[in-house]
Order: C-alpha cells, then structure tokens, then sequence
C-alpha cells in the first residue's frame, strides 16, 4: 500500500513528506523531477520541430512546452525499488511511492482525495496555504491514511476528527484554550451509513439539484460528429435535519444505463424500480454520474460554419472565416461561447474582425481565442479576416482542430428529466429544485 | 494565524529556544512549541535532538497536544530507541482509556514506532485490542498486526495474532473484515511462500466477505474486492452467485472499485458453462470500461492499459465502443499512443473505414511520435482485417505522396509487413515504392525496402541496378541493411542467375572479406557454401515459403495474457508483465514455463512491434539453426580468448526455464540440411578429443571477493593442463586490472599467459577465460599433492582461495606403452607399492577408449578365462605419463554388467596412488 507521501511545488521542491512505513530519502522524487523534465523537453523539442519548418520563436515554443509538460509525466513511475504514483492539482504535485504490487488506480484516486480534503479545508490546493497550514496538514494525511490503508476520507468524518480552520474559530481558541481536534469518535465512522453524521439541525430544509451534462465531441471537416458523448452528472446540495431518506425519480431513466452512484444510493432499488433512493451526506456531493454513448442522443447545440486557406509565407494572406450558429437547442440559449484554436507556429500575424465579442491571437503561443458570449439566434456571429505566415517558412502541413466551449441553461442535451422528489422518515416539508445546464465538454472541430 | 511562523528562526540557537518552550508551564506555549518542532519535521529539519522534552509533553489530557507528539514519536522514535521506551507506559495507559478514540490512537501510534523493544510491549494491549468492544479499535488494531507483522514476523506468530485477525474476519462490522483482510493479504504478500496459505478462502468464508462487501466502504471494498479475485469457485453455479453479488459494484463512483470488480468478474466469466449468462455479464462490463475514459488523464492511462489487455483477451466487450478511442489532439502523447493500439485491436471488418478515416487525420498531425504510430497503425489494420488490405494500401501510398520523410519511411516499413501477410498480391505498387528509393534514409526503412526487392525481385525490372547502386555504398550502410542486402542480392541470383553473377560474387566478398560483423561473416558464408555446393538447395532453402504473419504477432501470448488479466488494477496490469518479473522480493507463483517464456520476450518492449518482425536469416526452422549455431561454442577456443556473456541471461535460462519445464528448451536437433554442406560448415572446430572436464566449481565466493565471484575447473586443451574461469561481477562498479599467481606446487604449475579481460568487467557481466597452464615454476610438495593456491588480483584487492587439479589433467597424451615393457614397468615397482581399491561399479563399455579421453592409455587387455581366474573377467592394464615425468600404472579388473571393479596402482610416488586412481575412477564413470 502507499508508502509515503511527498509533496512538491511547482519549483519541484519538496515542502511536505509523510512516512507510513520507514522513512524513505526524499531523492526518490528526483526520478519524478526528471520524468518531468524530460517530458518538458520532449514536448519543447516537438514545438521546436514544429517551429524550424518556419522561424521560430523561441518563447513560443517555451511556454506551450510548460502547458503540455505538465499532464506529460506517466502516472505511474518505475525506479530500482519503489513505484511513484502521482497526480497534480493545481501547481501541488502529490508523489505516492510503493512498493509493493497495489492497484494504481486505488493510489492515483486517494491523491485526489487527499487534493479535495484540502481544497475543502483550506479552499484552495497551492503550496503557500499548505505550507501555512503545515500542522493541519499533517495531521488530516495522518487521519486519512493508517499504515497505507486508507482510514477515514469522508469529510464528514475528517471535520469532526479535525475541524477546518476559520478565522473565528482561531480566536475562540486562542481565548478559552480549546483545540481544533475533535474529542470524540466521529459517530458515522462505523455506522452503514458513514457519509453522514447524526444530529444535524436546520431551521431551513432544503434540497436542491443541479443536473449538469457535458458533451464530448468531435466533429469533423464535414460538419458530422466523428464521436459525440455525454457526460452527465448530479451534484447535489442537501442541507435536511435528521436522517432523512430521499427518493428521486426520472421521467426516463432508461437514459441512465451507465451509472456511477455515490455510496449512499440504494443499488437494488435501482436496479428493480429505476428510482434513486438514498440517505444524502450531509451538504453538498455528486450523487451521481452517468454517460450518455450512443451517438444518436447527442444532440449537438451549435453548428460551425468554416473556412480557411494559408495563402503563402511571406506571400499572399491567408483568408479565415469562422460562422457559429445554435441548433437543436429548443430554444434555449447558448451563453458563454468561447473557441480557442492553436495555430501553427508558422503564422505570423491574423487581422480578424468578429461580429461580435472580441478575438486575438496570442503573438507567442499562437493560440487564437475568441469571447463570443452569447449568441442571439436571429444574428449568428461570425469571424473573418487574413492570417499571414512568416517569410521564409514552410506552408502548414495540417488544419488546426479548434475547441469550443459553450453553456445552455435550463436544457438537458440527453433529454434526461427529474419527475419527483420525496422525503420519508421526516415530518418537515423541505424546499426543493433542480437546475438543469449543459456544458460543452471536451469539444473539438476539426477543420 | 497561519503555521508559517513556526518556520521563522531567530538568531539564538533554535533548538535551544524551542526546548525552553516544551518545559514551559503554560499548556498553551508547549503546545505552540510543539507545533514549530512538527513544522520542522515536515520539511524535513533534524530535530531528534529535542526528543525527550517532546515527549515529556506526552503525559496530557489534550487531545490535540497528544496527537502532535504522536506524530513526532513515529518519527524519531528509531533514531532513539532507547528514550522511545520512556513513551510506552503512557502508549499501555491510553489503550486503556475510556475513550475509544484515544484507544485507537495510541494503538496506531504503537505499530508505527518501529523498534523492536517496544514492539514487545506492544504485545499485551494489542492483544486487549484485538478483542476491544469498539469495532473501530479493533479494525485499527488490525492494521496494527500487520505493521507488527512488518516489523517482527517471528514476533507476530509466536503471539498467535494470525489467528486473532483470522478470527475479525467472521466480525459482525463490515469494516473490520476488510481491515483484517488488507492486513492478511499484505501480511501473505511478505510471507514465504512455503507456509501454508494465510488466508484460505472458503465458500464460508467467500460468503462473509460478500456480505461485508455491500457495507463497508470504498477503501474497504477494493481490498475485499482484490482479495475474492484470488477465489476459485467450486463449480459454475457458485461462479454466477458470486458475480452476481458482486456486479452492483460496478456502478460505484470510485474507479479503484470498478476496476477490481471487473478484475473478479473477468476471472469468474471463464468459470461460467451457460453461454447466455456469460454473454449477460459481458455486456454489464462496456459501460463502467467507457465511464472510466472520462476521468483524469492519469486514470484514464491506467484504464487505457487495462482496457488494452481485456480486448485481447475478450474483444467482444468493447466491440461496439469504437468511438471512445479516438484521440483527441489535445490528449497527452501516453494517452493517445494507448487509444491507437485499442483502436487497431478492435478494427474488425464493420468498423474499418471509421478507423481509417480517423487513422488519415492522426497521420496528418504534427507530433512525430504519434503520426509514426498511426502510419504503422494503418499497416496493422491490414493485416487484421483482409477486406481492407486494399483499401489501407491505397491510403499509405496517399500519405507517401505528402512527401513527409518519416511518413514515407515508416510506410515503406509497414507495406513490407503488407507483402507479408499477403504475398504477391499487391505487386502493383513496387514500381511507386521504387520511385521513392532516393528518399528513405533510415536503416529500418531501407532493410524494408530491400526485403520487397529481394523478394520481389523477378517482377522489379531494374533491381539489378537498384541492388548494385546499393551495393556500392555497402561500408556505409548499417548492419541491418548490409544483411538484407546481402539477403536480396542472392535471393536476385537465385531468380536471375545469368546477369548477377558478379554481383553476388562481389557481395559475398564484401560480406566475407570485408566486414567485421560477425553475423554478416556468418550469413554470407553460409550463403556462400550453399550457393557453391548445391544451388537447387540454396534455392530450396533462401526462397522457401515464409511462414505468414498474423495479427496474433502483436498479441501478449496467451497463458500470460490470462495471468494479467487476474492482475487487472494492479501495477503488472499496466506494464504487461507478471509481478514477479519487475517487483522486489515477489516470488513467481507457480509460473508455466510458457509464462516465463513470455515474459522473456516481453522485457525489451512492452508493446511487441510488428513491424520487425524477425526473419530467419536462411529458411530452414530457425529454432534449430539457432540451436546448432550456438552449439559451435562447444568446441575448444584457442588459448586465452574471452566470451562475455550478460550475467542476467544465465539466469534465466537457468532457473526461469529449466524449473518450469525443460522439455520446453530447444532441443537440439539434427541439422536439416539438403546436402552436406552447412554440416561439413558446423563442424569448423572438430577433431580435438574433448577432455574431460567437470562442472565449474565455485572458488572465490561474491562474499569474499567483495563482489568478485570466481567459478573454475580445469581441463586440457591442445596438449597442456588449462584453467578455466568464469569471473563474474556482482559489485557495483566495474572491476579491471586483473591479474592471477599460482603459489608454487607440486608440479610446478604456472600460466604460460598473464590474466586479461578484453575489457573491465561490468557490474552483472560474467566473463569467461582460459588460462593454459605449464610446468616450470618453482615445485614444492603441497598436501594432498594436487592443491593450488591461487591469488587473483584486481582494481579492489587480492583475494587468494584454493583449489585442486583433477590429476588426469595433467596426464601426458602420448604415454603410449607396448605390453612387454608394460610389464618390465610393472615388475620394477615392486609389489610394496601397490595399492588395492574396489570401486562400485561394472566395468563400463568401452572403458579404454574412456580412459584414453583422459590421457591413461591402454597397454594390453586379456580375457580371463578357464581355470585361473573368472570366466568373463576383463583385465585392463592401463598406463599414465604425468607431466612431471612420473609413470602410473595400473591393472583394471571388472565385468560389464557385474560389479565391482578391482583396481591395483602401482607408482614410485606412492602418494599419487590415491589421486591416481580418483582420476580413473572419474574418467570410468565419465558420461
């Protein structure tokens, strides 16, 4: 199981370690510094490649290099006698070393835990407020891991064990002496239902829904989606008194043939009724995720209009003209457009007037972005203008790919609709909605 | 208030102000101080030296207080063992608080100090813990067993806590059992395998576990889940209860537990008769499979190398899922090289143009790495699928047109595969490979491309001039491309004999003369001898029918692949490749010798590449070529040459193969040859008489020699007495400098050659030498008379051992001797100096000629008979010339098929009798 832990700031200097087992020398993370670093230059040498076909700059290649390093470095590491699992979140890298046979997934997912235990205490991930909470921290990874087992992740549990600093609680503290560590066994600890916690009071009971759906696509030359996904989720937000037991069910749950549910949903009813039944953790959580795959459900809100030629470097412009419009949106609207579009390194310089929002093209990483914001039906916005290569270089061999990212409240892409939500084992009528938006994912043209 | 002041040093001596505070009065302050030494912990600080004012503080009611100087114990208690005892009075109170919390936390506490003293005293509250009331003290308790167990193996089993955590795994909380789980199975991880298994499961126990399954926890469930994997159901039904039980689990949110529970079902599916039900669970697979595609990028690597070894193994699952591996332009390279393998594994006829359409975008990307995967991608969908060879032929030659110089290169290495798999079916398309001959400059695609000519060299009009073009560049080109040359030019001769005449005359000298490559020497000399002895069998052999490849040639060989895939969601699960073959300390669990075979061939790559695949240099079966050509070894080396072989590979043969099963090592067999010729070839090395030679012995131990491993025996080579040595390194820096002195002995032995080593000795290499010795040196009388004290010396140190010369090793060839002088020899030595022996044995056939491999001599043989002696009774009278001139000889009785054996020496030094006749005796019982 998980041997130690270290963590590492952007610099690549260690500023916390936790042993579980023996100490182990904090050299181990060199074999990850220089994964990283060479992953870093891998990717530098690959925008460079790109670059010497034209005339490079320098910078450019530099900070898209930084940019790609970072996801770049495998999960999993080898070294003569350990294995380093890591993740990153933020600019924190989380390095877990083995070193017996476990299963990555197992490592990789409690990092990500142990990133959101902070997140949720201290708001952000970053090495300034971990080194300032330095104790804090130490004593939150030595609840949450016992001789490699994970022992208490629930942060139900963890806030009760150590309870997240505030401003208010310091001083008190700081008055009557008392400690920001809980005396008392956390009472959901071993019950079947550890997510939450007993005796919880509101005045106001409220249960609200948020149905949050992601396409995933990609769309080619020819308008047609190549791949085209959902993926959905259900975060939730229950502030209820006592134990309450929700159901929630679906005007067609038959959408919903992959499934990941959050601990506290009832399998077995799912299974035979196709209800969400469950005792909800205390505040917010996902209580669910689920995928959308085949393709004919995927109904794609926004249609893109395209063109583009290079012309020749140094020579003749390039024309480029982009066209955005909504389809298939019921009429909803498509708010917060944005599409960002990395261009060769040839490219020198891009004159373009959007009809609307603002677009530019960064002169180092050759990325152009443009703000659509949102888009009235009757005046679909577009995008036109020159583009021109530097002198000297070679034409592009390739079309860029470019990724949008869009929302549309109060629409459900899959269709997926929530009927009704009861409350049992409680007398109090609580207040409730749900809200449904729909985010544009990992969303590619190709053009 | 932030921890960060706790960083800020003062002037004053740190340590110093620190330990005013820890005795300060105030609750307050202590604490504060408290917290500053954990804060120099944390980044790693030396505060040890503060240890026992910290744990002064120990004694506290404050529970925060308690747990800071918890944390600090665990750290430095190793460092300072002895203070460390002054914690465990208050570690047996606390397992006796009131307060379960503080019960568990001073039992967690405990296991983590790692001494072995206060392990001891640890003994009676774990123990009461074990046994604790409050379910959480107990599953903590539990995990305190194994840390134990970590620590003091012995300790664990004398105080009998195996039994006392198997009991916790019939407790009635969900989250002791999997605690107690986790605990065993780690415990069982680090346990020799000798002892019994630790954690039998039995359908009792199964069911326990599957019912603690749906309640305990996340965490809880990947331990319970991993350790069901290991089950092995009695009989189908019970395989689709458990499945049954456990498929729920694959709608979890954590993507550990999916995982592990497609590791149980994938290994119960094989166990399920009813095809309907396994079809059933099948499907339940290809949802949480895709889901775990929308993760992180770094689970999504994990589930991606997952992914990749269940499609081999039941491609079905994923069939329909085609569209989740396409690559995205902006996945990281590890992810998309991935998705592309998965793609080309699950291309099946329905979905081919999807594929290749997607396959014409990738090529068009910009990273390099990635669009060489997805050109070679193209190739193997060819091969997969028959339908579409066509079509992905038309595509590559599309991308050679873009002129793109590693696109054009790495087709032309996979069109080769194309032709193949699909011989003489696309010849169409050889004159636009020519066209691009000018622009290939990379070995593979060269060698490629003059396999195709080669092969295709009746239907390529001008491969004369391409090859003699070629041919004029020889010295320049790489190893590959001289043999596939050399290769494609006979295979040319063989075709078109009248006009290539010179040309394979002018290669075979290049290959033969000129180069001081080994294997192009070889292969052109093989070459050579067939094309001169018997060209109907040069044909028969250099253009036989290839064997066809396969799709299957990428696959991971089967009995591995089902090993991995009870190892899925585990690290092997990701490098392909058993536990045991890349984990310290994990032992190969009853491995099939076919598994390790795998595994060898897996251990350079992990993805195997089709596009070299090997080609047998000539076309016989190259299992037993290779066998034969190795066996050339066998035969006496010249004086002093050196082989080195990796160490590592000795081992392998060694121990990996032969234990698993040794009828699996290539036998060798019989050369399947058409003529004499490659016989006559093999034989290069033959005449000599083998002498005997026993197994090389272990002289200079690793230990002693400060990682010099020194392994001997000693022979006779060409007329003298040599030593052979194997010197093997198993130190981490390289040894040089060699040298080796023989202290003066009986015969006056010493090597006619210094020691040298062609080049320093490696760390894990092994080197092999022959050092001919002669007499000469300084003779004094060492006891018994055939000791040799050696001294070695190299860059470290000397190292002297010692060693004994089998005495027929020192025998003179020819000691021939005519029965009468024989016998005026025998006469001499008077009867005083005869010994007698009796050796165990029948007389063996062809016991002279046995004798004479040693150097002892038959001088006459008598049939006893009649009334004198035994009826049937062989008498041998055998003589022996020592190398210091002293004669042996001997008179051998015996009968074949009847022991014993009656032996009488007679010597003037009537010590040799003894080693004299050991000598016999070794060489009679020789084979």
């Amino acid at each position: 199981m998980i041997h130690s832990l270290f963590l590492l700031d952007a610099a690549g200097d260690v500023f916390l370690e936790k042993h579980w087992k023996s100490p182990l020398s904090r050299s181990l993370c060199d074999y990850y510094l220089e994964a990283k670093s060479s992953a870093f230059s891998q990717s530098g040498r690959d925008a460079a490649g790109k670059g010497d076909q034209g005339t490079t700059t320098g910078g450019g290649a530099d900070t898209q290099a930084v940019g790609a390093a970072q996801r770049l470095v495998p999960p999993v590491l080898a070294t003569p006698h350990h294995f380093l699992v890591s993740a990153e979140r933020g600019r924190v890298a989380l390095v877990a070393a083995v070193r017996e046979e476990v299963s990555p997934l197992f490592v990789i997912e409690f990092l990500h835990r142990v990133a959101d235990t902070f997140q949720d205490y201290f708001g952000e991930v970053s090495d300034t407020v971990l080194k300032d909470q330095v104790v804090l921290v130490y004593e939150l990874l030595e609840e949450m891991l016992d001789n490699g087992f994970p022992l208490a992740t629930e942060s139900n549990i963890l806030h009760e064990l150590i309870r997240p600093p505030t401003v208010l609680r310091s001083v008190v503290n700081a008055v009557t002496g008392s400690t920001n560590v809980g005396e008392t066994l956390p009472s959901g600890q071993l019950s079947n239902v550890p997510w939450r916690r007993a005796g919880v009071r509101y005045s106001n009971n409220e249960a609200y829904f948020d149905v949050i759906e992601e396409i995933e696509a990609i769309i080619d030359t020819t308008g047609s989606a190549v791949a085209a996904e959902i993926q959905g989720v259900i975060d939730a937000c229950v502030k209820l008194s006592g134990m309450p037991d929700l159901t929630l069910s679906f005007l067609n749950p038959r959408l919903l043939d992959d499934v990941s549910f959050h601990p506290c949903v009832r399998y077995k009813r799912w299974d035979a009724e196709r209800v969400l039944s469950f005792v909800p953790p205390d505040g917010t959580f996902r209580l669910l995720s689920y995928h959308v795959g085949s393709q004919n459900l995927v109904a794609i809100p926004i249609s893109v209009r395209h063109s583009l030629t290079w012309g020749t470097p140094g020579g003749a412009q390039g024309k480029l003209e982009l066209g955005l419009a909504p389809r298939h949106t019921l009429g909803k609207v498509l708010e917060a457009v944005s599409m960002t579009m990395p261009m060769p390194q040839q490219v020198s310089t891009a004159s373009l007037t959007p009809s609307q929002g603002t677009a530019s093209l960064d002169p180092v990483s050759k990325v152009l972005t443009w703000e659509v914001g949102k888009i009235n039906p009757q005046k679909p916005p577009s995008l036109r203008g020159s583009i021109s290569l530097s002198p000297g270089s070679l034409p592009p061999d390739g079309n860029p790919t470019l990724s949008l990212a869009f929302r549309v409240p109060q629409l459900a892409i899959s269709g997926l609709k929530v009927t009704r939500l009861d409350l049992y084992g409680e007398k109090y009528k609580p207040f409730k909605g749900v809200k449904y938006v729909s985010k544009a994912g990992r969303f590619h043209v190709r053009i | 208030m932030t921890d960060s002041k706790y960083f800020t040093t003062t002037k004053k001596g740190e340590i110093f102000e620190l330990k005013a505070e820890l005795n300060s009065e105030k609750k307050e302050k202590k604490k504060e101080a408290v917290k500053k030494v954990i804060a120099s912990m944390t980044v790693g600080k030396d505060v040890s030296a503060l240890f026992p004012d910290v744990v002064n503080c120990m004694q506290t009611d404050n529970l925060e207080l308690k747990k800071l100087v918890y944390l600090y114990l665990m750290n430095y208690a190793k460092s300072q063992p002895d203070m460390a005892i002054m914690a465990v009075n208050t570690f047996v109170k606390d397992c006796e608080d009131s307060n379960p919390l503080i019960r568990a936390l001073a039992v967690r506490t405990m296991g983590c100090i790692r001494v072995a003293r206060i392990a001891e005293y640890a003994c009676e509250p774990l123990r009461r813990c074990l046994r604790d009331e409050d379910p959480y003290v107990r599953k903590t308790a539990a995990v305190c067993v194994a840390k134990l167990h970590d620590l003091s193996p012995s300790l664990v089993l004398e105080q009998g806590f195996l039994d006392s955590l198997k009991e916790l795994l019939s407790d009635s909380n969900p989250m002791v059992v999997s605690n107690a789980v986790a605990a065993l199975c780690e415990i069982a991880e680090s346990c020799e395998s000798d002892s019994e298994p630790l954690l039998e499961l039995t359908p009792a126990l199964v069911n326990k576990l599957l019912t603690a399954l749906n309640e305990c926890n996340e965490w809880g469930q990947i331990f319970l889940l991993d350790c069901l994997a290991n089950y092995n159901p009695a009989d189908a039904r019970e395989a689709q209860s458990v499945c049954e039980r456990v498929s729920p689990r694959l709608a979890h949110a954590n993507p550990a537990v999916v995982l592990s529970a497609v590791k149980v079902l994938l290994g119960f599916a094989n166990r399920l008769e009813d095809q309907e039900t396994l079809e059933t669970l099948l499907k339940k697979l290809a949802p949480p499979l895709v889901t775990l595609l929308a993760s992180e990028p770094e689970l999504q690597y994990v589930a991606l190398r997952n992914i990749n070894l269940i499609v081999q193994r039941r491609p079905s699952i994923l069939r329909q899922e085609m569209r989740v591996f396409f690559v995205r332009y902006n996945d990281p390279i590890y992810v998309k090289l991935e998705k592309l393998d998965i793609m080309v594994r699950l291309a099946s006829p329905a979905n081919i143009s999807q594929v290749l359409a997607e396959l014409r975008e990738y090529a068009a990307e910009v990273d390099v790495d990635f669009v060489r995967k997805a050109v070679c991608a193209i190739g193997r969908c060819a091969i997969k699928v028959e339908q579409c060879a066509e079509r992905c032929i038309s595509l590559l030659l599309d991308l050679m047109q873009s002129k793109v110089s590693y696109v054009l290169q790495e087709a032309v290495v996979v069109i080769k595969d194309i032709f193949r798999k699909y011989p003489s079916k696309y010849e169409s398309i050889l004159s636009v490979l020519c066209d691009s001959l000018e622009s290939l400059d990379e070995p593979e695609s060269r060698a490629s491309m003059l396999w195709i000519i080669g092969e295709n060299a009746e239907r390529v009009e001008n491969a004369t001039e391409i090859l003699t073009a070629f041919l004029e560049g020889f010295h320049d080109e790489m190893p590959q491309v001289q043999l596939q040359l050399l290769s494609a030019i006979v295979k040319l001769f063989l075709k078109k004999p009248a006009e290539t005449q010179t040309l394979v005359q002018q290669v075979l000298s290049l290959a033969t003369q000129d180069s001081d490559n080994p294997d192009l020497r070889d292969r052109g000399y093989i070459y050579w001898r067939l094309l001169s002895t018997d060209p109907a069998a040069a044909r028969d052999v250099v253009l036989a029918e290839k064997p066809i490849i396969s799709e299957e040639c990428d696959m991971l060989e089967r009995s591995l692949l089902d090993s991995l895939i009870s190892q899925i969601s585990t690290l092997s699960s990701i490098y392909h490749k058993p536990p045991h073959a890349f984990l310290e300390g994990v032992r190969a669990p009853g491995v099939t010798a076919a598994a390790a075979r795998g595994e060898i061939g897996g251990i350079g790559s992990d993805t195997p590449q089709l596009s070299t695949p090997a080609e047998p240099p000539v076309a016989a079966p190259p299992a037993s070529l290779l066998g034969d050509l190795l066996n050339l070894d066998v035969c006496p080396t010249p004086a002093s040459t050196t082989i080195v072989q990796p160490l590592g590979m000795l081992n392998l043969m060694g121990t990996d193969l032969l234990g698993g099963g040794p009828n699996l090592l290539p036998a060798p067999q019989p050369i399947p040859v058409p003529s004499g010729a490659l016989a006559d070839l093999f034989d290069l090395g033959g005449g000599a008489i083998p002498a005997i030679t026993s197994p090389k012995m272990v002289w200079l131990t690793a230990l002693k020699g400060k990682g010099l491993e020194v392994k001997g025996t000693f022979s006779r080579r060409q007329g003298s007495p040599c030593m052979e040595l194997s010197l093997s390194n198993h130190a981490m820096a390289p040894l040089a400098g060699f040298a080796l002195q023989l202290n003066h002995n009986s015969f006056g032995l010493a090597p006619t050659c210094p020691l040298s080593l062609s080049a320093p000795l490696l760390p894990g290499q092994c080197q092999e030498v022959n050092l001919p010795l002669a007499t000469g040196g300084m003779v004094m009388q060492t006891e018994p008379l055939t000791a040799l004290q050696v001294a070695i010396k190299n860059n470290i140190d000397v190292f002297y051992f010692g060693c004994t010369i089998p005495l027929h090793v020192l025998f003179i060839e020819d000691a021939k001797m005519d029965p009468i002088s024989f016998n005026a020899a025998w006469t001499e030595l008077s009867a005083e100096t005869e010994v007698h022996y009796q050796l165990q044995i029948s007389l063996p056939d062809g016991a002279a000629s046995k004798l004479a491999t040693g150097g002892v001599f038959l001088s006459s043989k008598q049939q006893e008979g009649g009334a004198v002696g035994v009826p049937g009774m062989e008498v041998l009278r055998v003589c022996s010339h020592l190398i210091s001139g002293v004669w042996i000889l001997a008179e051998i009785r015996g009968q074949p098929g009847i022991p014993p054996v009656m032996m009488v020496v007679r010597t003037h030094v009537p010590k040799l009798a003894p080693l004299a006749f050991h000598s016999y005796e070794t060489l009679l019982c020789s084979y």
